[in-house]
């Protein structure tokens, strides 16, 4: 093309009419390449939402008989017995629940702390090694979190934090029943510390972004009227971020929530809903990766596969909620 | 060894800037609020301010004018020490506030930025309500009631001229403001902690021109109460609001005198240059 582009346009120079012609016939070539390229964009974005609806659908498929036999009940029921086929969801969800915000509890102060120090106080020669080493903490597979957790986090906490806990709050009415013994060291409140470990650099990383949207000049009224570093975080940094920050953290959440390998290791898989955290438990993914293998039934499949479906309900719902506050703070921040 | 000089020395020597001879007549012995010093500063390895000197005198008005780029606002975040958040960036030299070098690094930086309070060139509302904005700096260094912290607030807001537009929407956020208006709210929250010197970084350059004359309108209200340094790129506005003015030209100070004398003689050709519009 590039051989007859040069005498093509001298003739037309000498001819508007030629040169028209060959206008057109360019721009119809580029009409084409356009509609090609707008079909194989617009084929791979529908290919995503394929992909979600034949998964909802297929969970839903494959979890209907199990729902039909037991109904709503299926949600809270705690039996699990695989012998007289009688499933209830109410320990595995229950435990992804309740070690998910634990994690949450332990990690969001932890991970504000790092994004804070992250972006006002460290000195800026620390700034990137440290933030370098927060996501090298994200990108360890979780199944080194599990053996680490089974091997090393369980043994030390029974030793040492789960009696501490049991022996400290057991003249305090309410919270003995929460931290009642014997120390395991495997369970719910382990599960938990795992997971706090494994959303913090997450945690972290988006509250570091999200700080970083706070205008400088806002920042420095703040210095100006005579706050205190602590001020300025406490009353401006963290209010002007706030719905970014919660974002950041239902994000966290959605993780911490699907999580399964490291969680199974350490969660101690026991089918009941313990009164204290130190006690095992069960969540609705270390079920799944546990059981399918030897479930042979039509409805032990089916519950495992309803299970699938209630932990897909759970983290659509929270990381919508996470998508739709990240997006507020943008709005905020073009503002 | 910068607190050794007395007090009353620094403010009768004559001024640095004037020529031989010249000080007593064309500079009148004013007490002065802040004195700068043979200030040097330093982003890292280099140089923005070249051994400036000059004076803000007590509840006089001082405008800094000059090309982008000249220190002007450099000079003004040297003053309540705003540089000191940015690591790399170090000051020599002297800020003399009240006789008491500003530059001692063993000041209190809050109880300083108390003294001299900063409005910035974008409106800078806290995220909280019109209230809030004023009552959070007042409580950072007082603790009053609930009666007594209305009505500071009122005072500051009446203070500021903006009183009569915010009275029925204390609740609402300070984010939901007019540009003017916001710039407003921050001249009220400044001047609520009861500052001695205001620093004012182009407090207009992002208003219209009704918002302008409010606010230059106020700062020759302020001038009554605080000691006044002004920024500006606009030479009218110079004119309007200042008493004294100080043209800085690459980080020197080129020249410092009364306003109209500065405007109508200036003594320095590159003064006359910027003035007239030749170049900058």
């Amino acid at each position: 093309m590039t051989e007859t582009a040069a005498p093509q346009r001298a003739k037309a120079s000498f001819d508007a009419r030629a040169l028209i012609v060959s206008r057109e016939a360019a721009l119809k070539r580029f009409e084409l390449g356009d509609r090609a390229f707008h079909t194989l964009t617009k084929s791979s974005a529908i290919a995503v939402l394929v992909l979600l609806g034949g998964v909802i659908i297929s969970l839903i498929h494959g979890s209907a008989p199990a729902l039909r036999e037991f109904g709503f009940g299926f949600l809270t029921s705690q039996s699990w017995n695989p012998v007289t086929e009688k499933f209830g969801a109410g320990p595995a969800i229950y435990g992804t629940l309740l070690t998910s915000f634990i994690a949450l509890l332990i990690a969001a102060p932890v991970g504000f702390g790092i994004a804070v120090f992250l972006t006002e106080i460290c000195p800026f020669q620390l700034r990137r090694p440290i933030g370098v080493a927060v996501e090298l903490l994200a990108g360890i597979p979780s199944i080194i979190y599990g053996i680490w957790g089974m091997f090393i986090l369980a043994p030390v906490l029974q030793a040492t934090l789960q009696p501490w806990l049991i022996a400290g709050f057991a003249d305090v009415p309410l919270l003995n029943d929460l931290f009642a013994g014997p120390p395991y060291g495997i369970g719910i409140f382990t599960a938990s510390i795992i997971l706090a470990i494994m959303i913090l650099p997450l945690i972290a990383s988006i509250s570091r972004d999200v700080f970083a949207t706070v205008p400088t000049v806002l920042k420095e009224a703040a210095f100006g009227v005579g706050c205190t570093r602590w001020e300025v975080v406490r009353r401006i940094v963290m209010p002007y971020t706030g719905a970014g920050l919660i974002g950041g953290v239902m994000l966290a959440l959605g993780r911490a929530l699907g999580e399964t390998m490291a969680v199974t290791f350490v969660i101690g898989n026991a089918h009941k809903i313990h009164p204290s955290i130190l006690g095992p438990g069960t969540t609705i993914s270390a079920t799944i990766a546990n059981e399918f293998t030897e479930a042979d039934g039509v409805l032990y499949t089916s519950s495992l596969i309803a299970l699938g479906l209630v932990l897909f309900i759970i983290t659509f719902v929270v990381l919508a909620a996470s998508r739709l506050m990240l997006a507020r703070i943008k709005r905020q921040e073009g503002r | 060894m910068n607190e050794s000089i007395p007090h009353d020395r620094v403010q009768e020597t004559a001024h640095p800037l004037a020529p031989e001879g010249l000080a007593a007549p064309e500079l009148p012995a004013l007490p002065e609020k802040m004195s700068v010093r043979d200030l040097d500063f330093f982003y890292g390895d280099s140089r923005a301010l070249k051994k400036v000197c000059v004076p803000l005198f007590d509840r006089k008005v001082t405008a800094f004018i000059g090309p982008s780029g000249c220190g002007k606002s450099t000079l003004l975040r040297v003053l309540n020490r705003m540089y000191d958040l940015y690591p790399g960036q170090h000051a020599e030299g002297q800020v003399l506030l009240d006789g008491e070098n500003v530059l001692d690094p063993k000041l209190d930086l809050n109880a300083l930025r108390a003294r001299v309070g900063m409005v910035f060139q974008k409106p800078t509302p806290f995220p909280m309500t019109i209230y809030e904005n004023i009552a959070f700096g007042v409580r950072l260094y007082e603790k009053i009631g609930k009666a007594d912290m209305d009505e500071r607030v009122e005072k500051a807001l009446r203070g500021a001229a903006i009183w009569d537009e915010v009275k029925d929407k204390l609740n609402a956020s300070g984010l939901s403001l007019s540009g003017g208006q916001q710039q407003r709210l921050c001249i009220a929250r400044t001047v609520a902690i009861q500052p001695e010197v205001i620093l004012f970084d182009e407090p207009c350059s992002a208003l219209d021109p009704i918002s302008t004359a409010k606010v230059e309108e106020l700062i020759d209200e302020l001038r009554q109460e605080y000691t006044i340094a002004i920024v500006t790129h606009n030479m009218q506005q110079a004119v309007r609001v200042s008493q004294y003015t100080a043209f800085m030209y690459l980080g020197e100070m080129v020249e410092f005198g009364e306003t109209s004398q500065m405007f109508q003689a200036p003594k320095e050709s590159r003064t006359q240059d910027y003035i007239t519009g030749r170049f900058g």
